[in-house]
């Protein structure tokens, strides 16, 4: 039996076949840490964390799944979406009332979900996926506005402004309804959509969205047929951010209209731009940044209404998130515009060519 | 009878505020083919500045004007010049993202500073303005939206067409290389094409406040409504712009008096889509053909 050879970084790009520059892993490092990063994830994490903590990485997991699908739509095929949030919405909705009124179990509802915000998806993505990029941001921007209308006034469905009561979560008779038995139920789906999509990208399809991305006139001369390809790549977006969505009512328990609105989609935009576009670890990390940075301006502003109780000066949260949120967006765009995976890529290969970077 | 023709006047009217505030929008466009998306707060940015020259610094309100309009011309100019211009020949998205972000700034800032309550001007157009014909009355501030707006579309269409200036944006936003190969400033050209959007949308910005008060929140859902205008209309046609922004108010208008008043806000995003999908390029756009 002949030993595999084990790959390490190599101190240069010695690629000699596409084979070697479209694999995952380009070292059995790589691997390595990944396994040990999912060992990590699934049996050290849920028992150590406190429940907020708990509490934090569930709304990464399940944000970081619409993220992902939104990158596969601005930065891979270069289509811009400013629905997102309402596609994420539609996705929580149908699964509250499949659930609710069907008594259709989670299993089925989450995938489900994810196909009714696909197929909602097209229906916007239909008149504008035959322009330029332009039209499409525009026709989401309709989406997002309809969709949020919909929600609100069709209110033998979706309850109105009051929303829909969400049963917990039952897996084979599991009851899935505490943090840490719904952590697992978030970042097996997580780890399963981020494992589609980084293969989806080496696929005949993902380097179809790609050519189109670059340079969709080339494409359609080389044979590529544009219009099916866009909408199908929105399609798939629009399924990521049902399925989240799906999880994200199962896992909050109740949902309004609320939360899905345009500011809602600007953060997933804002997620994919700080992380980086056309990168789905990108996703990841713009994820974790503006979930941390939500977070982090919730616990300043309640610092400053401490403070502001005492002086007098009241501060309200909008404002700041909301100044804050756009800072970083141009700040990203102007000094970093490949996000927060540039800046992981630099470092990284800082440490590996130490002391000889050159 | 009555209740049909007073719609009529209220939706030609707001038609021309939809109109007014999609001059600047369609000027930023045709110039350099930015889809403005900081649009609704460049109109909130020019609407506080009046009234905290006009009203808190109690300029007067000729002087307050004028220091408005000259303030935004040079928001405008820094915009371009610290914000715009590190991004040209950069992605679409990311310069769509930009204005995204610079919306969100300047939304923040100016509730910070202002809250997002409704403030209102001190009254000063005089009530002579204001036509009266049979039982149908439009008030003096319609009356001076539509002058300005009559104005505004006449010095920009005489600007596109006979300055050289105007040439210039016409032919950067046509083709850029070419433009300047023949020598275009193009970077002069953004600049003010920039610096004459915020000013354009500090006016309407103005007018806007002076009619419904001012408030953030409404004027950034305006500078939103500002697509479905201009798609109607056609992204690059200022005169486009006048009618899609007459036929969306009048729609506005008539389905909240005949439908229903909640069915009034989403109206002309539907009937974006619907553009879309049976003539994109809107009434008076340019049509662009591209073969493989």
């Amino acid at each position: 039996m002949k030993m595999r050879k084990l790959q390490f970084h190599p101190c240069g790009s010695f690629q000699t076949s596409y084979q070697q520059e479209l694999t995952i892993f380009g070292t059995d490092f790589g691997r390595l840490w990944l396994g040990i990063g999912l060992l990590f994830l699934f049996g050290v994490i849920p028992f150590i964390s406190s429940p907020y903590t708990l509490y934090i990485l569930n709304s990464i997991g399940i944000y970081a799944i619409a993220a992902i699908g939104l990158n596969l739509l601005i930065g891979y095929t270069g289509q811009i979406s400013l629905g997102h949030g309402a596609f994420f919405g539609v996705g929580a909705y149908t699964a509250a009332i499949l659930a609710t009124r069907g008594g259709v179990p989670f299993l089925l509802t989450v995938p489900i979900a994810g196909i009714v915000s696909a197929a909602v998806g097209m229906v916007f993505g239909l008149p504008s996926a035959r322009l330029k990029h332009l039209y499409l941001c525009i026709a989401t921007l309709a989406g997002q506005f309809i969709i949020e209308y919909v929600l609100v006034q069709w209110e033998g469905l979706t309850g109105g402004a009051e929303g829909l009561v969400v049963p917990s979560a039952n897996l084979f008779g599991l009851d899935l309804g505490d943090d840490r038995a719904f952590f697992y139920v978030i970042f097996i789906c997580f780890v399963l959509m981020a494992l589609i999509a980084v293969n989806l990208i080496r696929t005949k399809i993902g380097r179809a969205f790609i050519a189109i991305r670059d340079n969709d006139r080339a494409a359609e001369g080389m044979g590529i047929p544009i219009f099916p390809y866009k909408l199908l790549s929105f399609a798939i977006s629009s399924f990521y951010a049902g399925f989240a969505g799906a999880l994200f009512a199962y896992y909050t328990m109740a949902i309004t209209p609320e939360p899905f609105n345009l500011g809602l989609s600007i953060e997933y935009i804002a997620m994919i731009i700080i992380g980086g576009l056309g990168s789905i670890p990108g996703s990841i990390f713009g994820t974790v940044f503006i979930v941390g940075l939500n977070e982090l301006l919730s616990h300043i502003t309640e610092y400053l209404m401490n403070v502001g109780s005492s002086t007098g000066v009241a501060l309200t949260i909008a404002p700041l998130r909301e100044f804050v949120y756009g800072l970083a967006i141009v700040l990203f765009i102007i000094f970093e515009p490949k996000g927060l995976a540039e800046v992981w890529r630099i470092v990284r290969s800082n440490f590996r060519l130490w002391p000889f970077s050159y | 009878m009555e209740f049909f023709l007073q719609l009529l006047v209220n939706g030609i009217s707001l038609g021309f505020l939809y109109a007014l505030s999609a001059l600047g929008f369609v000027m930023i466009f045709k110039s350099s083919s930015v889809l403005n998306f900081a649009h609704g707060e460049l109109m909130a940015i020019g609407a506080f500045l009046f009234l905290a020259l006009s009203a808190w610094a109690d300029l007067p309100i000729i002087l307050a004007f004028v220091l408005t309009l000259a303030g935004s011309f040079t928001l405008g100019f820094i915009l371009e010049k610290f914000f715009l211009r590190p991004l040209i020949g950069e992605a679409l998205i990311q310069v769509i993202m930009l204005t995204l972000g610079l919306a969100l700034m300047f939304r923040g800032l100016l509730l910070f500073i202002f809250g997002g309550d409704i403030h209102d001007y001190p009254k000063f157009l005089p009530e002579a303005l204001s036509l009266k014909w049979g039982a149908i009355q439009i008030p003096s501030v319609y009356v001076a939206a539509f002058i300005i707006g009559i104005l505004f579309l006449i010095l920009f269409g005489l600007f596109f067409k006979y300055s050289s200036q105007g040439i210039y944006m016409r032919s950067v936003a046509d083709n850029q290389p070419a433009a300047l190969s023949l020598g275009v400033h193009v970077r002069r050209v953004f600049a003010l094409s920039w610096a004459i959007a915020a000013l354009v949308c500090a006016m309407s910005g103005i007018v806007l406040g002076i009619i419904n008060g001012i408030n953030v929140h409404e004027l950034s859902a305006i500078g939103l409504k500002v697509f479905p205008v201009v798609i109607l209309g056609g992204l690059d046609s200022i005169g486009g712009a006048i009618l899609g922004g007459i036929i969306i108010g009048l729609l506005e208008t008539f389905t909240g008096g005949y439908v229903s008043s909640s069915l009034r806000e989403i109206i002309p995003y539907i009937v974006l889509i619907f553009i879309l999908m049976v003539k994109p390029y809107g009434l008076f756009g340019l049509v662009e053909i591209e073969r493989v």
